[in-house]
């Protein structure tokens, strides 16, 4: 079992949250005060250096025109980390390569940030979540054509060529590919990446080898989709069980009254508001899926969050926090309940959460957690053939 | 969602396509709004008094077919065209509603050999601002309440029972939903290269605006109709996006002094 740290880079000082209509897309940029944003990055780039130092690996991603993630490059946040760090893996989860419409240039980026941090850099991608649409202009309706086309180049760019090659998809048109430099790692980095529901799409990350990960759903769905990918791993003939990520909130704390007080801080993610028209632009999930959106039977995963008790919330393993003890036997037990899981992917900083008590809560995770389930063993390959290797 | 038409699946430029005929005379093409309400209004038996009334339902729209490779209003102007021919229909009345009447536009730009007359109702298709100018609110940014009174002069007309419709009705509305923004998400709801080729329109075209349209305003429609030769403009009163819903009477008045 690997463990990452992991933070959106929240900017929580705004007004009082029932004054806004939502804290994403259209929140006016005035409210944003550069020298408080200047704080903040430092300051979370800092917990990323002590959780290194903890031995915990770094997990970034990105999002845009949002108070919730003011981390808008993650290639710049992993570049950093890549020259500051020296110990563990750095995971971009991920590259929104559907929205930033340059695959050649993500491929560049991932590149250059491997040979720098010397091999330890792990590089997803992701189809951005519905928001995101609107900073960054996609059609909602062909982000997954554009994922997938974008991930096969990127693989094919990584890979060493004798000679540069050509590339006229539907949404990319290059000519004379040939990355300078490689990635350090041969043929490249491992790739991951995420979902929610789409089951077609973790049957294709598990055709390539890719680590699946998944963020914040209840155990019985993350066991299906853990399922689904396992078993297209197995179909392909692939040799072990391929790999699983998932991430709930996470706070670790001395007492359990304290860790409940440092959850409760982290429920502020969940409780981000977001304007209707940003949560579900038209053709973003299925027709059927709109049936029901219109049926009223199909909310959207964080509106179906917001509206249950922590106490629910850590029963699903949405959310893991008490003292240390309790934690580690939170996370044995998802871990049974989902059929095993390779990386946990733990925010432990979200909203007000200040430097000291995330750092206190980082540090008695790292010492005192994670060496009681760090040999969990990898998720179990459900193939004999795989598993006799 | 259909109305008391003859509703059939035909072929057209290698699509199945659903088109409804109703009434009999001369042909009258009906382009509907990307939300296809006049397939339930009253004005349409009315015109089937008079025309014979063909309402194709565009790739995406309706149950008509939508290829992965189609993306634009100007793809779907040629199957429009592809279904004129199949039908064999000539001198044909052209009439489009919003997203109808973008497209109807786009085919009245390519060929006009077999349309004799082309009506577009409050539609969407050219840029006629700077890159600043809001020329067309974006109802997909804006909150859902302020496009309901943008789009209606009285937002009570817009509201429709979802709780009513079975599952294929709900799944053309959700199709139609996504068809809408795969063909109009960007640019805009319009053509870059549209208001440079609307001088090859040679019928006599009537424009029919809402007065009180919030989402394609008067003054778009106004400015959109200068780019047709000859183009005639018409605003209807008590009216927002929808005049042929929102004030009938008025509306069929304006379109039978021109089309009759």
């Amino acid at each position: 079992m690997r463990a990452w740290h992991f933070t959106e880079m929240p900017y929580p000082n705004l007004p009082p949250i029932e004054s806004l209509s939502t804290m994403r897309v259209s929140l006016p940029n005035k409210l944003f005060d550069p020298k408080i944003g200047a704080d903040l990055y430092n300051r979370y780039l800092d917990e990323y250096m002590i959780a290194d130092d903890l031995g915990l690996d770094m997990l970034c991603n990105e999002h845009h025109q949002t108070a919730t993630c003011i981390d808008v490059c993650a290639p710049l946040t992993a570049a950093i980390l890549a020259r500051q760090t020296s110990k563990g893996q750095i995971c971009i989860l991920g590259n929104p390569i559907a929205n930033r419409g340059d695959p050649i240039r993500i491929a560049e980026e991932m590149a250059m940030i491997d040979c720098i941090s010397r091999g330890r850099l792990e590089v997803g991608f992701v189809r951005g979540v519905p928001y995101e649409i609107f900073a960054a202009n996609s059609n909602p309706t062909e982000t997954v054509e554009r994922l997938w086309e974008g991930i096969d180049l990127v693989t094919k760019a990584w890979s060493p060529v004798d000679e540069p090659f050509n590339f006229e998809g539907k949404f990319t048109h290059r000519r004379a590919i040939n990355l300078w430099p490689r990635p350090y790692q041969t043929p490249h980095p491992a790739i991951w990446i995420t979902g929610s529901s789409d089951l077609e799409n973790i049957k294709r990350a598990a055709a390539r080898g890719f680590v699946f990960a998944t963020f914040l759903q209840p155990h019985t769905k993350v066991k299906w989709m853990f399922d689904g990918y396992r078993s297209a791993y197995q179909d392909m003939g692939l040799p072990g069980g391929g790999g699983t990520a998932y991430m709930p909130l996470v706070y670790t704390a001395d007492t359990e009254e304290e860790a409940e007080k440092g959850a409760r801080e982290l429920t502020w993610y969940l409780n981000a508001k977001t304007e209707p028209q940003y949560r579900n632009p038209p053709g973003y999930v299925p027709v059927d899926f709109n049936v029901n959106a219109l049926k009223g039977t199909f909310t959207g995963r964080t509106d179906a969050m917001r509206a249950k008790t922590m106490e629910f919330l850590k029963e699903e393993g949405v959310m893991v926090y008490g003292t240390p003890d309790s934690v580690a036997k939170q996370l044995k037990r998802l871990y049974d309940l989902v059929g095993g899981f390779d990386h946990l992917l733990m925010m432990q900083q979200a909203g007000w959460l200040d430097h000291t008590r995330t750092v206190k809560s980082m540090t008695l995770f790292a010492k005192e957690v994670f060496p009681q389930i760090k040999d969990l063993p990898r998720t179990k390959p459900l193939n004999t053939k795989a598993a006799a290797e | 969602m259909s109305g008391s038409g003859n509703v059939q699946m035909i072929k057209a430029g290698g699509l199945s396509i659903e088109v409804e005929r109703r009434g009999a005379g001369r042909p009258l093409l009906l382009l509907a709004s990307e939300e296809q309400l006049e397939r339930e209004a009253s004005f349409v038996d009315e015109l089937a008094k008079t025309f014979e009334v063909i309402m194709p339902s565009p790739p995406g729209f309706g149950t008509s077919e939508r290829p992965d490779w189609m993306g634009k209003p100007d793809d779907l102007s040629y199957v429009m065209l592809d279904v004129i021919d199949v039908l064999g229909l000539k001198d044909v009345t052209v009439v489009g509603f919003s997203l109808g009447g973008w497209i109807a536009a786009e085919m009245a730009v390519k060929n006009t050999t077999k349309i004799s007359k082309l009506v577009l109702v409050d539609a969407y298709g050219v840029k006629v601002g700077g890159p600043y100018d809001r020329d067309i609110m974006d109802i997909w940014t804006d909150h859902p309440s302020k496009v309901v009174t943008a789009k209606w002069a009285n937002p009570e007309n817009g509201k429709r029972d979802f709780s009513v419709m079975n599952d294929d009705q709900l799944t053309v509305v959700a199709r139609n939903m996504e068809s809408f923004a795969r063909f109009c998400w960007s640019p805009y709801m319009h053509n870059p290269t549209l208001r440079e080729r609307l001088h090859r329109v040679n019928v006599p075209t009537l424009f029919i605006w809402g007065e009180k349209d919030g989402i394609t305003a008067p003054s778009y429609g106004e400015a959109y109709s200068k780019l047709v030769p000859g183009a005639k403009f018409v605003k209807i009163a008590n009216a927002g996006h929808y005049p042929h819903l929102e004030a009938t009477d008025a509306f069929m008045s304006a379109l039978n002094g021109f089309i009759n």
